[in-house]
């Protein structure tokens, strides 16, 4: 062996070992991974194509010139998940608690430019105690940097944040403009300002995981999508999630195959909807049992949980599906569902991902906090998504589909492809206790007139027939032929074209 | 014979007697109530009438409302099944007078047998065997003594009023009657302010073992072997087998010839049964003693059905319709073994707490109501029979019994039938409620089950601290760790034919490590080997991504498995246990040590939501102290209010919800610390 080549293997070897066995070891005792650990469960065997191996920091303040790392604290190239090509960054808490220096910025920057370039996802794993304080601005000058190309990035290639670790300060804002944040339990939390600023300013006592821990950012804060256990699990479930999504949005959903009958009949769909309008079901049931196998990976689960979000795939390719869910809060649109929904079906627009809406929905929640919390605005986004989605769009509508809600869910009214309802559906301007209540005014106090013009009501309006009658529902359906209508209707609408009138950007109701 | 059949009942026992109606070419009616409006055997009838709400009280129990159902249709008999109006003997003159046939004995025979000193004294007089005692309460320790050596020890001393262990001694000499008899009056008293005390045999070893009886109007009475109902939870029987392996031919022969003599006192007609209490301790068989008579099909008919090759339903419409039997006791034999499992809806993983709900899958291993021939059509399909009410898409109501099938299986032996029932349950899918699938598995195959040890305390000593799933042997954890191997590579490489590849095929890894409880199993597959740790594994299995259930032939044994993806592997159920496993390519298998094991926090100190729901009250505050079984909130689900109670005393530590929200379910409520 030469001696050059030997040279380079020992580099190689030096770079591998980041921040030296002990902090390694450190990193294990947390119950965390390394950064190159990680890619090597994420990526598939043997893929990883390690890029910057031997960047170092260009920092001569407070010491920094004596304390040199190859890699300066962040792992980078390319591999493949299931074959298909992906770019990572790492960071590396063994290599100065990885801390993001002018170098390691430039790393991250380089990757996003190639994915950009030729048009793949990138995936962040972060783990990372914050700026490098001792190159000051220039590091700040990197965070910068990245959240351009984050921005750039934005609904041309798919970006996902896997937190690993701390992620405070300036950091979070370049998971926060990506499409996806995944977070592991107990050892990876998201804050502006940590604990101990918090106490200084406002005098809280709060803990890390109240302030910005997995289940925090998961149930009420929205910031990230799903919680993991560990980091196996985390790094597992990405592969996962990975294969649902487009290379970018210059390519179609991808497709893989399936043995799951296009034309699968579910029967016990005909009894899901139950007698009593005003007892619910678990919207899930329809979901899993339409999608190929079964298979639903929900986004956001524990966050405004009366809308569900998230993708399956019919035929093998992928869908986005968006369903009110009765079983909380009778499936109410509000400020929180109503923000949930309409940036998952932003994403699947951008990404050309055709989109599933199940509807049953009551209405808008009524109450000052929705008032004055701004529902108007909040509820216009869901309704500003859908009407600009130019993906092929199937609805339908099992249940109650009342008032404004059943124009902001996808209606026909919304550039709708294919707008279905089952036998049970109720499309109306609201419940008819409601309505006759409303009309019959002067009958208030005359319980028997109530009910009999109630009965009027329903018989008129209760059923998806008016609105068949109109054009705005395109079918009545059997619920058991849900999947086969829904699977032909995405081959039908496969060549699609509709395109919105040219504009710099829309004005979305932020 | 009858033109029309009504049948007064609902679910699995209605669909029951339809079967065998409709092969005897006799129209069929059910009635209905508003919660079974969609339910199976209300399609399975030729017609239905709506009978009202759900409320039994207020629809099946309504006499005149089935009277105006068979008039209205033209029903010319009325089968009562079981439970409802079966037993009341009203129902049976009501029906007389309005001139339609009762399926089933004579009003005077059920109203003899409802009472239950009257049943007990018609048994003396028939020279049935009643649990000796004394009949009037003890006045001293002496007369006491006299008693206890008459009736023979052990015999148990009870306070009139007593019950649930208190005011109650046994007593196995005459040592024990003279120091608790005084004692036991004492606590009478005190306990219940009466100090009356009687003195009766007490059963060492009870067993629970029943005659079948069937009658004719011309005075015909047959006895028609055994069944033995030992394994009960809180009365409620849930395997039942015939013939009992307790019973010799000769005691089989004492008992139902009792039995006939008893219902030839009541002029007795139709299918009954009488139900013995019998002494596991005592091995010459002697010691069965009269309970009580069920003048009605009961639940577990199908057993003696099976053995014996006779349609219990077809006879009684035969002798309702006047026939004669067509057969003598020397007809009636004893063809192989026959075992039936009650599939309830309650969790046996949450204390058998009743489940409701929706079956969203619902899958039975083999085709319910359908039979292949054999013994007379009794033994459904290859010795499987499923007898069901429910269908997919089907609710368990709350308004009824929490039944959802009866899984019946005959062998040749008892183990056969036993294995037959393992193997059933192993392919029984359920979504949807909980059940207590796993639960029957584990009884089918507890050694103290096959080896016919059975007592009515059963479930109660081998399950002292509830079920946490059956056993699994190393050797079953070798082959499912194997499985996981498979459909982890089967997975892998379906995965890797998605498009938008950037290299041609990638292979799917063929090494995993497959960890079950804490022990990791290295699983390899090479071409035509599959290797566990090392050693070879024989296992053959079709298994395609997305499959939920897999038969898979693993060293020489058939196992049927269910499969729920996890995040990490697969749920995989199978002989009565879910068994988690973590599936890794052995490659980063070692990076798995790293992650720190979470302890599960300690449940038994947290108030879970068992169903999801809505909090309407929260019984306590932040801070306080409360007792076992004081309510601490209130979930309403399916508009029906569930109160949960503390398990242990302790002090309000946290409250998680307030009032008026909406739980999933397993959420947290509250802690107590």
């Amino acid at each position: 062996m030469s001696a050059n080549i030997a040279e380079m293997e020992r580099r190689r070897e030096a770079a591998k070992m980041g921040g030296g066995q002990k902090r390694i070891d450190a990193q294990h005792a947390k119950g965390k991974l390394t950064a190159r650990e990680r890619l090597e469960i994420l990526l598939d065997d043997e893929s990883f194509e390690e890029l910057d191996t031997y960047v170092e920091h260009d920092s001569h303040d407070f010491g920094m010139e004596d304390q040199v790392i190859p890699g300066d604290g962040v792992v980078t190239g390319s591999g493949t998940i299931n074959g298909r090509l992906v770019f990572v960054f790492s960071q590396d808490f063994t290599v100065f608690g990885g801390s993001l220096s002018k170098r390691h910025a430039e790393k991250i920057c380089k990757v996003m430019d190639m994915a950009m370039k030729v048009g793949a996802p990138v995936i962040g794993l972060n783990d990372s105690g914050g700026a490098r304080i001792q190159e000051g601005v220039a590091s700040l000058g990197g965070y910068a940097e990245v959240f351009q190309r984050n921005v750039l990035a934005s609904g041309v290639i798919p970006q996902i944040s896997l937190i690993m670790g701390p992620c405070a300060g300036g950091a979070v804002y370049s998971p926060a403009m990506t499409d996806f944040i995944f977070m592991v339990k107990d050892s990876s939390y998201m804050f502006v300002t940590g604990p101990e600023v918090v106490k200084t300013v406002t005098n809280e006592e709060v803990t890390q995981e109240e302030l910005g821990g997995a289940v925090v950012h998961t149930t009420k804060t929205s910031v990230a999508d799903l919680a993991f256990e560990n980091d196996i699990e985390t790094l597992l479930q990405t592969r996962n999630f990975f294969d649902f999504l487009p290379l970018s949005n210059r390519e179609q959903v991808p497709e893989r195959p399936t043995s799951d009958p296009w034309d699968r009949e579910e029967h016990s769909l005909d009894t899901l909807i139950p007698d009593n309008a005003n007892q619910p079901y678990d919207m899930h049931e329809v979901i899993c049992k339409v999608l190929d196998e079964g298979d639903f990976f929900e986004v956001q689960p524990a966050h405004a949980a009366n809308i569900l979000c998230g993708f399956g795939r019919v035929e093998g390719r992928t869908v986005g599906v968006v369903a009110n869910q009765p079983m909380v809060l009778a499936g109410v649109l509000d400020i929180n569902s109503a923000k949930k929904a309409a940036r998952f079906v932003r994403f699947c627009d951008a990404f050309e991902i055709p989109i599933l809406t199940f509807v049953d929905v009551p209405g808008f929640l009524p109450g000052t906090s929705q008032e004055l919390g701004g529902i108007i605005k909040h509820g216009a986004k869901l309704l500003f998504a859908y009407a600009e989605a130019t993906v092929p769009k199937i609805t339908v509508i099992t249940r109650k589909a009342y008032g404004g809600a059943y124009d902001v869910m996808a209606s026909k009214h919304l550039r709708g492809d294919l707008n279905y309802a089952w036998p049970t559906a109720e499309i109306a301007v609201m419940g008819a206790k409601g309505a006759v209540e409303i009309i019959f005014r002067q009958d208030r106090d005359d319980p028997e007139k109530i009910a009999e013009k109630t009965k009027e009501y329903e018989d008129r309006f209760a059923n998806p027939f008016v609105a068949a009658s109109r054009g705005y529902i395109d079918e009545v359906i059997y619920p058991h032929s849900t999947r086969r209508r829904i699977a032909l209707g995405l081959r039908k609408l496969r060549t699609k074209q509709l395109e919105n009138p040219w504009k710099k950007h829309d004005n979305i109701p932020l | 014979m009858f033109n029309k059949i009504l049948i007064a009942n609902r679910g699995e026992i209605a669909c029951r007697v339809i079967k065998t109606a409709r092969r005897m070419g006799i129209a069929t009616v059910a009635v209905y109530s508003d919660a079974d409006a969609r339910a199976p055997f209300v399609k399975m009838a030729d017609e239905a009438v709506h009978i009202g709400p759900p409320q039994a009280a207020e629809s099946y129990l309504v006499a005149d409302k089935i009277i105006a159902a068979c008039k209205e249709t033209g029903a010319d008999a009325v089968h009562p099944g079981y439970g409802f109006l079966s037993e009341r003997a009203s129902f049976v003159e009501a029906l007389d007078a309005a001139g339609i046939a009762f399926i089933g004995p004579p009003a005077s025979a059920i109203a003899a047998m409802g009472d239950k000193i009257e049943s007990k004294r018609l048994a003396k007089e028939a020279g049935v065997n009643t649990v000796p005692g004394s009949p009037d309460a003890i006045e001293s320790t002496e007369d006491a003594l006299k008693w206890a050596n008459d009736i023979g020890y052990p015999v148990m001393m009870k306070a009139s009023a007593g019950g649930g262990g208190k005011g109650m001694r046994l007593a196995w000499n005459d040592e024990d009657v003279r120091e608790g008899f005084e004692a036991t009056r004492r606590e009478g008293k005190a306990s219940f302010g009466d100090d009356r005390v009687f003195i009766e045999k007490f059963i060492e070893d009870p067993r629970h073992i029943e005659i079948q009886i069937l009658g004719d109007k011309h005075g015909n009475i047959l006895y028609l072997n055994e069944r033995e109902c030992s394994i009960q939870r809180r009365h409620q029987k849930v395997v039942e087998e015939a013939p009992s392996p307790f019973v010799t031919d000769k005691m089989r022969k004492a008992m139902g010839e009792q039995a006939v003599a008893l219902s030839r006192a009541v002029d007795y007609h139709s299918a009954g049964t009488v139900e013995l209490i019998v002494s596991g301790a005592d091995k010459s068989g002697e010691s069965f003693y009269f309970l009580e008579m069920n003048t009605r099909l009961q639940v577990e008919h199908p057993v003696t059905e099976m053995i014996t090759g006779i349609d219990l339903v077809e006879q009684m419409i035969r002798v309702a319709a006047g026939e004669e039997l067509a057969m003598t006791q020397d007809d009636i034999g004893i063809d192989g073994w026959a075992i039936e499992n009650r599939v309830y809806a309650e969790d046996p993983y949450r204390g058998f707490l009743p489940s409701i709900g929706r079956l969203v899958r619902y899958e039975p291993p083999v085709e319910p109501w359908a039979s292949d021939g054999a013994k007379n059509d009794t033994r459904g399909v290859g010795g499987v029979r499923v007898d069901d009410g429910v269908a997919e898409g089907g609710e368990v109501s709350m308004f009824y019994d929490p039944m959802i099938a009866k899984l019946v299986t005959w062998g040749e032996t008892r183990d056969e039938a036993a294995d037959l029932q393992v193997a059933a349950l192993d392919a029984f899918r359920i979504e949807g409620p909980g059940h207590n699938v796993d639960f029957l598995s584990a009884i089918m195959q507890h050694p103290r089950f096959r080896s016919a040890e059975l007592t009515t305390g059963f479930i109660a000593e081998e399950y002292p601290e509830g079920f946490d799933g059956a056993a699994a042997s190393e050797e079953l954890k070798r082959s499912l760790a194997a499985i996981g191997g498979v459909i982890a590579t089967v997975d892998a490489d379906r995965a890797r034919r998605i498009d938008q590849r950037l290299n041609g095929r990638v292979h799917p890894p063929g090494d995993w490590a497959v960890r079950i409880e804490d022990r990791d199993y290295a699983v390899r597959l090479e071409e035509d080997a599959i290797t566990v740790d090392g050693e070879d594994v024989a296992l053959a299995m079709e298994y395609t991504p997305g499959d939920r259930m897999v038969e898979v032939e693993a060293d020489d044994e058939t196992l049927t498995i269910q499969l729920k993806p996890t995040r990490t592997g697969y749920a995989v159920t199978t002989r009565g246990a879910t068994h988690h496993l973590r599936i890794l390519p052995q490659r980063v298998a070692h990076l798995a040590d790293h992650m720190i094991e979470k302890i599960p926090p300690d449940t038994s100190k947290m108030l879970i939501c068992p169903m999801p729901g809505l909090l309407v009250k929260l019984h306590v505050e932040k801070g306080e102290e409360v007792q076992p079984g004081q309510p601490l909130a209130t979930v309403e689900a399916m508009k029906m209010e569930n109160i949960l109670r503390a398990e242990k005393a302790g002090t309000i530590a946290v409250i998680n919800a307030g009032e008026g929200d909406s739980l999933a379910v397993d959420e947290v409520i509250l802690e107590l610390e």
